[in-house]
């Protein structure tokens, strides 16, 4: 047992580090979305350039080819200089890692690459308005037609749908099999008009998210991912490697925010006040214990392949402690950090769907209850 | 970087888990909870062979020379047997007294201790007379003093039993007149005590949740396992995320305590709140899944919820460790008025 990091992993923690500090583009600028995904598109260029951007993937496809610690504290560090994140999130953690385990060779040269330059931004297509925790429910269907496929539906919850070329998306190919098994896993064009994009407006006010209406939407063949029929797998596949080694730079992040609550509670004259020390205390409490079962995993995920009991609760440790972090700051802060201009009340209405958004804390209570308790289902 | 026990120390907790669980076995524990002493001196001979009363005692005291890890695991696994022993009192005295005593007292007291021959035990707790685990039996006790500690000799003390909920553990009021103090900084030893004591949590907590899940998936209402019900399942879901959290925050301190020791205060505190915390409530959350059997004298799960909720108290109360983490996290004590 030994949580000090072994002299390789210095020198790689060391080595980002001192990149990240001669290299951090600074504070997001001011002036709307548009120009904050521009310069989060140069920053994950800035990365790409120095072999930063791919940290987990295999080296032959132009990745790092860190271990899972390396992994967690790369995450780490970027918390820990509070640096921006990548335009491409979602193509870096889900679409190449998939394309990697499933693709065919052509796949891989034709996408990896502009997932690492930010060439081409990924979008995910999974969620739909009456398939939400049910995702094997889901109705959008596709359809052969002249060598490639048909696609008609609605997906909801499209991240970053508005600067896509590519949408990871899972369509019903045979309605007359049991539901998991009539899943295909396809890359669609964002780029033709038989998809709309319509942004969705969430409880802060702004639209980080989407709708997508699609209409007879072309796919080609060449690019069904994992075979026809093989979807639901290939799906999962993806959500794990959303899941995999968050713990670390969550416990980071959350850090962060505890330093920022302390701070507040001073200026507000509470640092005395014995109920307000209790909830930092627990707060304080839950972050390491977020952090610390998530080294075990790490610990546990090297060594026999699959994480431990602890590695499945991260999710629920990390949401329940950012919403009560950001309920005791709104509580310290008072009225003015209910205030639109308080930074305090945009965070504390954006982590309500903390327990909702990559697997609700319901579902995930389930998951602990069947696979890690071993309870019976009730299904 | 390794967050996981080591073989050797695999070795340690299997050898544990399997020597407790067939010399406490739940009928054997109640047997000795229901009596007036609860120490049975035929299975602390044979600890004493194991070499645990002197496991993180060093070996020139004729200790095996371990470290806060090798103990807490050992403490993990008295907890979950819910052992009647007066193992972890003795451990605490034997800390104190190598940590703070002088050349002397340490010669005089500490090859008794790890031997297990000659046990000492230290004050737990204070309300408003010292509290003391398992002074009966002993042969010197280590009380508080001040910020520090004095040693006096159980002949010279006087014992009051109390008659706490826990009957799994004897404990004692004690009066003394004098006693010969400490010269040194108890401080790290009374940190490690509370790591001890937070692994004895959470093998208690581990115990009462491993009780309440079998129960869930054998007990039918309705037509299905009652862990079929969401109800049910998201509270042992809940009741596991408690236990993680404890074990993961307790392992840590330990290794602390060993290899860091400017992190131990810290972390102690966290632990030892966190595992206070979680072995209450786990084993209050399983009577709840137990339902009616979990309330009778008869079921065994009782026996866990008490001496969770004794052991709670001791050493520090979880809101005391939590006041001095927020301390140790920024919300520095309020500095008095300038005159």
């Amino acid at each position: 047992m030994d949580l000090t990091l072994t002299s390789e992993e210095l020198a790689f923690r060391d080595e980002f580090r001192d990149w990240l500090e001669a290299n951090h583009p600074g504070p997001a600028p001011q002036g709307g979305d548009q120009v904050q995904f521009e310069f989060e598109r140069d920053w994950q260029r800035r990365l790409h350039q120095a072999g930063w951007a791919g940290v987990s993937w295999p080296k032959e496809f132009g990745g790092r080819g860190a271990t899972l610690i390396e992994q967690s504290i790369f995450g780490e560090e970027l918390a820990r200089a509070k640096a921006p994140r990548p335009a491409n999130v979602l193509g870096l953690v889900m679409g190449g890692p998939v394309v990697i385990a499933h693709g065919t060779t052509e796949q891989k040269e034709r996408y990896l690459e502009p997932i690492l330059s930010a060439e081409e931004i990924w979008c995910q297509g999974f969620s739909e308005p009456e398939s939400g925790s049910d995702l094997a429910s889901l109705k959008t269907k596709a359809v052969r037609d002249n060598g490639g496929w048909r696609v008609t539906g609605q997906k909801v919850w499209t991240t970053f749908a508005h600067e896509a070329k590519w949408c990871m998306l899972v369509a019903r190919t045979d309605p007359d099999v049991a539901k998991h098994k009539g899943l295909t896993y396809f890359l669609m064009d964002m780029e033709q008009p038989e998809v709309e994009v319509r942004p969705l407006r969430q409880i802060t006010g702004e639209s980080e998210f989407n709708e997508l209406f699609i209409e007879s939407a072309y796919i080609p063949d060449e690019n069904v991912i994992g075979g026809v029929g093989n979807g639901w797998m290939v799906a999962i596949t993806t959500l794990m490697n959303e899941r995999a080694g968050l713990g670390a730079s969550a416990a980071l992040g959350l850090a962060n925010s505890l330093d920022e609550l302390v701070e507040l509670a001073k200026q507000r004259g509470r640092a005395d006040d014995p109920i307000v020390r209790d909830k930092v205390a627990r707060l304080k409490i839950g972050i390491e214990g977020l952090r610390l079962g998530a080294m075990r995993a790490l610990t546990s995920t090297m060594k026999v392949g699959i994480p431990g009991p602890e590695g499945s609760i991260a999710k629920l440790q990390w949401s329940s402690t950012n919403q009560a972090l950001t309920e005791l700051a709104v509580e310290i802060g008072g009225i003015e950090a209910l205030s639109k201009d308080s930074p305090w009340s945009y965070r504390f209405l954006r982590s309500r769907a903390n327990s909702i958004e990559g697997g609700t804390s319901d579902v995930l209570r389930n998951i602990v209850a069947e696979r890690v308790l071993g309870l019976p289902k009730l299904r | 970087m390794e967050f996981d026990l080591s073989d050797e120390q695999r070795e340690i907790k299997s050898t544990a888990r399997d020597f407790l669980a067939s010399r406490f076995k739940p009928e054997r524990v109640r047997e000795l909870a229901e009596s007036d002493s609860p120490y049975d001196d035929d299975v602390w001979r044979e600890i004493c062979e194991l070499g645990w009363p002197g496991l993180a005692i060093a070996e020139e005291y004729g200790g095996q020379g371990l470290g806060t890890v090798e103990l807490a695991i050992v403490q993990e696994q008295l907890g979950y047997a819910c052992a009647p022993s007066p193992m972890i009192s003795n451990a605490y005295a034997g800390a104190l007294i190598e940590a703070a005593g002088s050349d002397e007292q340490r010669s005089r007291w500490l090859p008794g201790i790890a031997s297990g021959e000659a046990r000492g035990a230290a004050e737990l707790t204070r309300d408003p007379d010292p509290v003391v685990g398992a002074a009966a039996g002993s042969v010197v006790l280590v009380l508080a003093d001040g910020e520090g500690a004095k040693l006096v000799e159980t002949s010279e003390a006087t014992l009051d039993r109390m008659n706490l909920i826990d009957t799994t553990r004897a404990y004692f009021r004690v009066s003394a007149e004098g006693g010969d103090p400490l010269p040194g900084d108890t401080s790290a030893a009374v940190d490690k005590g509370a790591v001890a004591l937070s692994a004895e949590l959470v093998g208690v907590a581990q115990r009462a949740l491993d009780m309440a899940v079998a129960y869930a998936k054998e007990r039918e209402q309705f037509g299905r396992p009652i862990g079929a019900y969401q109800a049910v399942s998201h509270r042992l879901a809940d009741m596991l995320w408690e236990v993680e959290e404890a074990r993961s925050l307790t392992l840590y301190a330990a290794w602390a305590a060993d290899a860091q020791p400017e992190t131990l205060a810290l972390a102690a505190s966290m632990a030892k709140a966190r595992a206070s915390d979680s072995a209450w409530s786990v084993s209050h959350n399983a009577i709840q899944t137990l339902g009616g059997i979990g309330f009778t004298w008869e079921h065994d799960v009782h026996f866990l919820l008490k001496r969770a909720r004794v052991s709670a108290e001791l050493m520090g109360s979880a809101a005391q460790h939590r006041e001095r983490v927020a301390a140790l996290t920024g919300l520095a004590a309020a500095e008095p008025a300038v005159a």
